[in-house]
């Protein structure tokens, strides 16, 4: 990996066999070979998921991501317990991942453009939103604004937590609520929603990129496929809930495979700068009061850390 | 890590709490079948019982009228107001029309029109949230569901105008919350809020829809329960038998209070009321923080701990054992990690 990030034991806890079948070609890969080509089959070109880690070396600069927030860990507001207690979920996903929790955050550069970048980790509880996930999208996007960088999301989640019960709901309107006031500072957001982008995640944050991309055949829904051909008789159209079909909607700008896509974010972001206007000219509050950064962003900067920036 | 263990029982008392938990759960369960129950007053029997000149508009300007969700013009006690609100039937075939209260995109796009239109006007919006959840069929998603509730959720949680929220029924998942980003979110006291519906929950984690009900205790969805979460902000009695016994009563209660919160709001002016709204969504949920040493730094002085515990008084911990027989974990498939929603 060309970043190191403070995660540990992920390569001993996970003793990977040395072969992957396929799912869709049922082929049989050989690992190193399959890592080799950014975990895409190459015989049918199927997208393997990616952790984090991966996915942060092969979108950001060498050596240029800072992690931000590293220490959040969720807690178990509810006491909740279903076949398991919570707190014994999240220390089995924690040992079994490596990483805290299902989002990780910070700043890079994507060709030498300074970026606030959130990448989530679907091997983490299913990539579920719960507090903690909520929180780093929110405080991306907080700093996103603050430093008037573009914000990037890389989506992969079945949606919200279910065991924070409505508080995971409640990082809905959390996460929205800041990237509402980062698109009325003009600062851009560019949304990646990889497979599979589904539920309260795609329901919020994911849906509202200034541009939306998707990799080649994502599940990306609001509902379950089960649910879904449960309501009606007939079956499903072909390729429902897939990227393709999304695109096909309207919902997305462009169907972007794995190689493509540092190249694509790179191209947009000579486009997608924040607007220079910042209307705070001292003592005047502008024309528009939400285009500047509002009181309590103000009282939050102060908590973020600073850190070096970008080669 | 940084939780407490979880509650131990010792042997002489499991009997008791065996019998605490089957009141517990026929205590939710019960309060979410009021919840759920057809007779119930919906949005537009609230609002006749409860506001006058109360002039329905129609439409979202796109595709149809989702007659799912339903919003116009009301004068509450004699306020002026934009409401928005889910609308079930209360008999089959209105209930069919109205689609359960399920909404399509077209709802959620209603719902903003109106919004925006409030906003122009500087009208304060009231809205009512009653839905299973948004609609999860084929049509639903080609027309954008997700996209439609998460802009919805964007639209009011920066809106230059008062929202009073209201939890009258049942408060299902993203398809609720579309409508209920408020700067005050009131429940009446058999209404239920909760990230999933309770057979959802029960399918995904216990495997079987037949655990509906311990998925109800476990998430918390009773009024009293999120008002303890901060989730909403206060709770409104209802007439003994429920809502639908008394459903003059109901309303006369609910306005009283509509009435007492937009008129405390109506005096912010627009950046307090917006910067209010934002921390209010802002402080949701709780976490804490690995310091470089290890140690985990609770955010807010270990108010996540003092919930819990207020929470946890007056119920035991739904454990596995004595509770019948559950799935064990080895049932379980470890490919398809059941620890997401997934409706």
């Amino acid at each position: 990996m060309p970043i190191k990030l403070p995660f540990s034991g992920r390569r001993q806890s996970h003793p990977t066999d040395l072969w992957t079948q396929c799912p869709d070609c049922q082929e049989m890969l050989y690992n190193k070979q399959l890592d080799k080509n950014q975990r895409i089959c190459p015989r049918c070109g199927h997208h393997f998921r990616l952790r984090v880690d991966a996915r942060i070396g092969q979108l950001l600069d060498r050596d240029s991501f800072r992690e931000q927030d590293a220490g959040l860990e969720s807690v178990d507001m509810l006491g909740f317990v279903d076949q398991k207690p919570y707190p014994e979920r999240l220390e089995a996903a924690r040992k079994g991942t490596g990483v805290r929790d299902a989002a990780v955050w910070g700043t890079g550069t994507m060709s030498g453009t300074r970026v606030a970048i959130c990448v989530m980790d679907f091997a983490f509880m299913g990539g579920s939103m719960g507090t903690v996930v909520g929180e780093k999208v929110t405080r991306a996007a907080e700093y996103a604004l603050s430093e008037r960088l573009p914000l990037i999301i890389i989506s992969a989640s079945g949606g919200a937590r279910m065991q924070e019960g409505t508080l995971s709901l409640m990082q809905l309107a959390k996460t929205v609520a800041a990237l509402g006031r980062l698109a009325d500072a003009g600062v851009p957001f560019i949304s990646v929603m990889t497979d599979p982008t589904t539920g309260g995640v795609f329901a919020s944050f994911s849906a509202l990129g200034d541009v939306n991309l998707a990799e080649p055949k994502a599940l990306i829904g609001f509902a379950g496929a089960r649910v879904a051909a449960g309501t009606i008789s007939e079956s499903l159209p072909e390729g429902f809930q897939r990227a393709e079909f999304l695109f096909e909607h309207g919902f997305i700008d462009m169907v972007v495979p794995r190689p493509r896509l540092r190249e694509t974010i790179v191209g947009l972001l000579r486009y997608l700068r924040a607007a220079t206007v910042v209307p705070d000219k001292s003592g005047s509050n502008g024309s528009s009061p939400m285009s500047r950064p509002l009181s309590y962003l103000e009282s939050l900067t102060g908590r973020e850390p600073k850190e070096a920036v970008h080669g | 890590m940084a939780e407490q263990p979880a509650v131990t029982v010792a042997a002489e008392n499991r009997a008791a709490l065996v019998a605490d938990q089957e009141e517990l759960r026929n205590a939710v369960w019960g309060r979410v079948q009021l919840a759920r129950n057809v007779h119930r007053p919906h949005t537009l029997e609230l609002l006749r019982l409860m506001a006058t000149d109360i002039i329905e508009l129609h439409g979202d300007r796109l595709f149809r009228d989702d007659p799912a969700v339903v919003g116009g013009f009301c004068k509450i006690d004699g306020r002026r107001a934009v409401f928005v609100g889910h609308q079930k039937g209360d008999e089959v075939n209105e209930n069919v029309r109205r689609n359960f209260g399920m909404p399509h995109p077209e709802g959620y796009r209603k719902a903003i029109r109106l919004y925006r239109l409030a906003e122009r006007l500087q009208l304060p919006v009231v809205t009512f949230v009653d839905t299973p959840g948004a609609f999860p069929g084929p049509a639903s998603e080609e027309r954008g569901v997700a996209e439609a509730i998460a802009r919805s959720i964007q639209v009011m949680a920066g809106l230059r105008t008062p929202i009073v929220t209201v939890i009258t029924g049942e408060g299902g998942s993203g398809g609720a919350l579309a409508l209920a980003v408020g700067d005050v979110v009131i429940a009446l006291e058999n209404a239920v809020y909760s990230v999933i519906s309770p057979e959802g929950a029960a399918s995904i984690l216990w495997r079987s829809p037949d655990y509906a009900q311990q998925a109800a205790v476990a998430m918390r969805m009773t009024a009293a329960e999120q008002l303890a979460l901060r989730v909403i902000d206060e709770v409104v009695p209802e007439p003994a038998g429920g809502a639908h016994d008394h459903p003059d009563e109901t309303a006369r209660a609910l306005r009283a209070r509509i009435a007492y919160h937009l008129d405390a709001l109506a005096g912010r002016d627009r950046r307090t009321l917006l910067d209010a709204r934002y921390a209010r969504y802002r402080r949701m949920g709780e976490f804490v923080t690995i310091t470089s040493a290890g140690e985990a730094k609770q955010e807010r002085g270990g108010w996540a701990e003092r919930i819990r515990q207020f929470l946890e008084s007056g119920r035991a911990a739904i454990v596995g054992d004595g509770v019948g027989t559950l799935p064990t974990d080895t049932d379980l498939d470890e490919d398809d990690v059941p620890l997401r929603e997934d409706v």
